[in-house]
C-alpha cells in the first residue's frame, strides 16, 4: 500500500486515489493545423520511463482534485507531490 | 539432440535418469548473426523456433537478460482462449489456438495443453448482450463458443454461487470449449529446445544496453556480454518495450503496469475448467498440482517493479469469494507481479518500426500467453520477409497515426 501525500489533504492511503497517467502533457494549440503524426504523439505516445516518472493522481475519495507526483516506477517511492500548474520541486521548466 | 519418447524414457530409466542431455546449449555469443531476437520469453523463443522451422533462418541468437521464461511467461495464469470480438484479433488468436492444438507433438515436448474450457461470466444485462454479440461474432469467424445459462454453469461447476440476490449475480456466461490452460514453463522450454535443435543460439544473462544503427538501419546491439552485430533485430520484450524503443530513438504508445497473480496452497481437485469474470475482476483455475491459480486486473499506476499493491489483491479475492464462497478459507501460498505493456486499444503492436531492420512485437498487455505460438509464427514471418504477415498487418505501430485502432478493451471478455 502506497502512502500518498495529497497537496491539499495530507498523507492518505493509496486506495483513496486513482491514477491519471503522465503529467505535463499539454494539449496542442491550433489543432486544425496539426499533422496526424503530431496528433498521435499527443494522444497516444508516452514516455513510460523505467525510473523517475512525473504523473497525475486524483484524490478520488477525498478532495476530488488532481495533483502531480514524482514517483520512481521501479521502487514506487514517491519523492514529491505538487499542485497542477506547478513544476516539481528542485526542477526548472521542462 | 535425442527425441523424447517412451523408448528414451525407458533407456534413461536404466541409468536412473542421471544421463539426460541438457535440453539446449549455452553457447558464447558470436560477433555476428543474421537475426537477433531480444527477449527469451515464450514469444521470443517461439519467434526463433518458427524462423528456423518455417523460414530456414538458423543463424539466430535469442538474447535474454535473465533466465528463459523468467518474465511474464513464468508469471501469467496460463489461460488459453481465442474468443475475441473483432475480426483482426479473432483471426490472430485463433491461429494461435490452432497451433496450440498440435504444439506438444510439433515440439516433441509436452506443454500440457489442456482444453478444459473457459467460461466468461456476465453479471449485468449489458454483459449478457455483449456476450451474445461476441459469441455470434466468434461463430461467424469459425471459433467455437456458446452462451450458457446460470443453471448450465451450476451443473458444470457445482461450487459456484449463482444466487440471484447477491451484489453481482451471475446471469450467464460465454463458454469456449476449446479454451483451457497450458504449462507456461514448458512452453518456453519446448520452444527453446526446438529452436536450439535447429541451430539457434540461446544466450541467457545477456542484457541489451544499446541498439546501434547507421543511416536509419540497425547494425547490432551492445550487451552486457559484448557487442553483437546483426542486420535484423526482433524486439520481443514484454514490459520493457518502451525502454528498448527509447534506445532506438522512437516513442511507443505503451504504458507498463504491474499485473498480479497468486496461488493457493494445493487442494484436492475442485475446479476442472477456467472461470473468468470481467465485471467483478477475477479469474480462477486449478493447476495440476492442485493450487488455485487466481489473477486480476492491473495495478493502475505505471510500474516496472514486478509487484503490486494489496488493495488490488483484496479486490480480486473479494470477487473470487463472492463467486466461490467455499474458497473463503483457502490459504494463499504465493503472490507475485509481472510487468504488462498495455496499448491504448489493448491490442499488441507487431511489425516494422521507423528504424530499418528493427521489428517490434510487444504491447500484449494482460493477455499475451495465449498468443505465444501465433505471435511467434507471424513475427517470424515479419522478421524473415521484412513485411508483415496478413494476420499481423492490422497490428502495425502506425495504426495510432491512421486511427485504425482495434478496440478490444472490454469487448473481448478480457479482464483488465
Amino acid at each position: 500500500m502506497l502512502l500518498i501525500e495529497c497537496p491539499y489533504c495530507g498523507v492518505r492511503d493509496e486506495s483513496e486515489f486513482s491514477y491519471a497517467g503522465e503529467a505535463h502533457i499539454s494539449r496542442p494549440l491550433e489543432t486544425e493545423k496539426l499533422s496526424d503524426e503530431a496528433w498521435a504523439d499527443y494522444l497516444f505516445m508516452r514516455k513510460n520511463p523505467k525510473g523517475t516518472h512525473r504523473e497525475q493522481w486524483l484524490h478520488a475519495a477525498g478532495c476530488r482534485r488532481y495533483f502531480n507526483a514524482v514517483r520512481d516506477t521501479v521502487s514506487y517511492r514517491i519523492s514529491a507531490t505538487y499542485k497542477i500548474g506547478e513544476q516539481p520541486p528542485g526542477e526548472g521548466d521542462k | 539432440m535425442s527425441k523424447y519418447s517412451i523408448f528414451s524414457l525407458v533407456r534413461n530409466a536404466i541409468s536412473y535418469h542421471q544421463n539426460w542431455a541438457a535440453a539446449w546449449r549455452s553457447p558464447e555469443p558470436k560477433p555476428e548473426y543474421d537475426v537477433l531476437i531480444i527477449g527469451g520469453g515464450g514469444h521470443g523463443l517461439a519467434t526463433a523456433y518458427y524462423l528456423a522451422r518455417e523460414h530456414g533462418i538458423t543463424n539466430v541468437a535469442v538474447l535474454e537478460k535473465g533466465y528463459l521464461g523468467g518474465g511474464n511467461t513464468g508469471r501469467n495464469t496460463t489461460i488459453v482462449r481465442s474468443n475475441y470480438l473483432w475480426d483482426e484479433s479473432a483471426h490472430l488468436y485463433e491461429k494461435s489456438m490452432k497451433l496450440w492444438e498440435g504444439l506438444s507433438q510439433d515440439l516433441n515436448y509436452n506443454v500440457m495443453f489442456s482444453q478444459r474450457g473457459v467460461y466468461n461470466l456476465g453479471h449485468t444485462l449489458q454483459d449478457m448482450r455483449d456476450i451474445e454479440r461476441r459469441v455470434n461474432a466468434n461463430r461467424l469467424n469459425g471459433i467455437d463458443g456458446q452462451v450458457v445459462t446460470p443453471q448450465d454453469i451450476k451443473r458444470a461447476i457445482p461450487q459456484i454461487n449463482i444466487d440471484q440476490g447477491c451484489r453481482y449475480p451471475i446471469l450467464g456466461a460465454s463458454f469456449q470449449p476449446r479454451g483451457g490452460v497450458a504449462r507456461h514453463d514448458a512452453v518456453a522450454w519446448g520452444f527453446a529446445r526446438g529452436a536450439d535443435m535447429r541451430g539457434v543460439d540461446i544466450i541467457q544473462n545477456c542484457e541489451v544496453t544499446a541498439i546501434r544503427q547507421e543511416n536509419g538501419a540497425v547494425t547490432g546491439v551492445e550487451t552486457t556480454r559484448g557487442a553483437i552485430r546483426a542486420k535484423k533485430i526482433g524486439v520481443v520484450v514484454a514490459g520493457h518495450c518502451s525502454v528498448l524503443a527509447d534506445m532506438a530513438g522512437f516513442r511507443m504508445p505503451i504504458e507498463s503496469h504491474p499485473l498480479q497473480a497468486l496461488v493457493s496452497e494445493p487442494i484436492k481437485p475442485i475446479i476442472n475448467t477456467v472461470i473468468m469474470s470481467n465485471a467483478v475482476h477475477g479469474y480462477i483455475s486449478q493447476s495440476d498440482k492442485g493450487d488455485l491459480v487466481i489473477g486480476a486486473g492491473i495495478d493502475h499506476y505505471n510500474g516496472y517493479g514486478q509487484r503490486g499493491s494489496f488493495p488490488t489483491i483484496e479486490h480480486t479475492l473479494a470477487a473470487i469469494c463472492e463467486l466461490f464462497p467455499i474458497f473463503s478459507r483457502v490459504r494463499m501460498n504465493r503472490q507475485w507481479g509481472g510487468i504488462v505493456d498495455t496499448a491504448p486499444d489493448a491490442c499488441p503492436i507487431i511489425g516494422n518500426t521507423p528504424v530499418k531492420g528493427l521489428y517490434f512485437n510487444c504491447g500484449w498487455g494482460t493477455g499475451g500467453f495465449k498468443a505465444t505460438p501465433g505471435s511467434g509464427w507471424v513475427f517470424a514471418h515479419n522478421v524473415a520477409t521484412g513485411e508483415p504477415h496478413e494476420l499481423n498487418r492490422p497490428f502495425a505501430l502506425d495504426r495510432f497515426v491512421t486511427g485504425f485502432l482495434i478496440d478490444e478493451h472490454g469487448a473481448a471478455g478480457v479482464a483488465h
